[in-house]
């Protein structure tokens, strides 16, 4: 545990001497300098409007997430349990989701407006699909042993749901979970970069327009710490559910 | 019992006639979308008539293929390496998984400020959001390869260059395609925003262009394109992976 924490701090001081470098040779019109970028980051975040716009992201994210994630459990568990339906439609969802919804931001603006339903809707479309399909993965890789088991045992039902599915399918949700969360929060963000007037998104797109360059650093570390943060909890519990049945 | 794609097909057929339908009664209103026959149409004319649409859908496609190839060999080459790294890969893990949570086009100004307004930018902002797919899925798909086949090269003493290339590459090639889609997906998404953002030419301005100027039938009929571009791409690779899972799991 002791050299984690080494290695982390390693490649933090890596990161910033490389960051530091990148600043020397591309020069303040490309790309801020570390402190700098923590600097301007602590006086974005005491600032009036700040906190307005990044709680404006945070519902979108909240309402998106709980859509896809909900969403994409419900459709993935009926796909998921029957054959057909999964050999008919699993292929049609996998298009789907390889396709680069960055170019239906118009269609969706044009649906929803500006505002927040536009947000969770672009949120949602991203995070949705991988769930659905790693919640249909996770369904279709359970051994067939495992229900002969429950069969012979003579399990009900509910039993053999809570048992034996469950357990054999959670990990891989899980891992689907965690890329949904994922996605569901670069929706959001590009819907708010490309579709919204508030949010951290928004005020990113600002910046990109003046092409303030250190407002653009300090959100976009803002941004991927919270998200780092955020997905190694998910990791930590991900990793214990998939080391649960060994 | 039909063929799963007979029924792929009603579905998909019966979802374009309902939105038909939906679109020509006014249940959905012309300025939000036009009939999906309207959308070909539209198409259609623009790929016969319009003089910007095959420079514009050239200069795309060209980006869009040299991010996809960049992100691929990158991404499978820094995949091994990090593999081969363990320490380094459990720091780097947090930080890989998180990547795609922001969109890295907010980069894209920076990237313009270095590389310039042009192709240049709009590859390496492609090939920026490809390639940490293409580096998981490596990382992944190794992972994936039997111990086995590591004690088959040390018995018959292959270099590690060998190991890499006759035995790494197929065996986790399954997997890799699972990268590939996802690395060509991302490429795209990188080229496209970008184009939103900031371009002299590409499908993505003209997508921006269209809607800015209410132009709704040519909007539609670039996003018919692109879908279709994707859809042909997503089946020729799925029926490649399926062809590939059953060669290696027949036995």
């Amino acid at each position: 545990m002791k050299q984690r924490w080494t290695d982390y701090a390693i490649l933090v001081s890596a990161i910033v001497v490389l960051w530091q470098a990148a600043y020397y040779f591309a020069g303040p019109e490309a790309i801020a300098a570390p402190m700098e970028t923590v600097r301007r980051l602590g006086v974005l975040m005491s600032g009036a409007r700040f906190w307005g716009h990044a709680r404006a992201t945070a519902v979108a994210f909240a309402w998106a997430a709980a859509l896809a994630l909900v969403g994409g459990l419900a459709l993935g568990v009926a796909i998921g349990s029957s054959r057909t339906a999964h050999e008919i439609l699993t292929p049609i969802l996998s298009t789907l989701y390889s396709i680069p919804k960055i170019m239906l931001y118009p269609v969706i603006l044009l649906v929803f407006g500006l505002g927040l339903s536009a947000k969770v809707a672009f949120g949602a479309m991203h995070g949705f699909f991988p769930v659905t399909l790693f919640t249909i993965g996770a369904i279709r890789n359970i051994p067939p042993v495992l229900l002969r088991t429950g069969r012979v045992m003579r399990l009900a039902r509910l039993d053999l749901a809570r048992d034996i599915l469950l357990p054999a399918a959670l990990p891989e949700i899980v891992t689907g979970l965690r890329i949904g969360f994922a996605t569901t929060l670069l929706g959001c963000l590009i819907g708010e970069l490309f579709a919204s007037s508030e949010g951290l998104g928004f005020m990113l797109i600002r910046a990109m327009d003046i092409h303030n360059v250190p407002d653009i650093m300090a959100l976009t570390l803002l941004l991927f710490v919270a998200a780092a943060a955020a997905n190694t909890v998910i990791l930590a519990v991900e990793k214990r559910v998939h080391s649960h049945g060994r | 019992m039909r063929h799963p794609g007979f029924w792929r097909l009603v579905i998909v057929g019966g979802a374009v006639l309902a939105l038909e339908f939906a679109c020509r009664t006014g249940v959905i209103d012309r300025v939000t979308m036009v009939p999906p026959s309207e959308m070909v149409a539209a198409l259609v004319r623009m790929a016969i008539g319009a003089p910007w649409f095959w420079a514009d859908f050239g200069s795309t496609f060209r980006n869009v293929c040299v991010a996809i190839a960049l992100s691929i060999v990158l991404g499978f080459l820094l995949g091994l390496v990090i593999h081969a790294l363990p320490r380094l890969r459990a720091v780097l893990n947090p930080v890989l998984v998180s990547y795609y949570s922001v969109p890295p086009f907010v980069f894209y100004p920076l990237l313009i400020v270095i590389l310039g307004i042009g192709p240049a930018s709009l590859i390496v902002m492609g090939a920026m959001f490809g390639i940490v797919a293409m580096i998981s899925a490596t990382l992944a798909s190794i992972d994936r390869i039997p111990r086995v086949y590591g004690k088959v090269a040390r018995v018959t003493r292959l270099s590690p260059w060998q190991t890499a290339l006759r035995i790494k590459l197929p065996a986790a090639t399954p997997h890799l395609i699972t990268g590939i889609k996802l690395a060509v997906s991302y490429s795209v998404t990188g080229v496209i925003a970008g184009e939103f953002i900031i371009a002299t030419a590409g499908l993505g301005r003209r997508l921006t262009l269209a809607y800015n100027g209410f132009d709704t039938a040519t909007m539609y009929g670039l996003i018919l394109l692109i879908l279709i571009a994707m859809t042909i791409v997503n089946s020729v690779l799925q029926r490649w992976e399926t062809r590939i899972h059953r060669r290696w799991y027949r036995a």
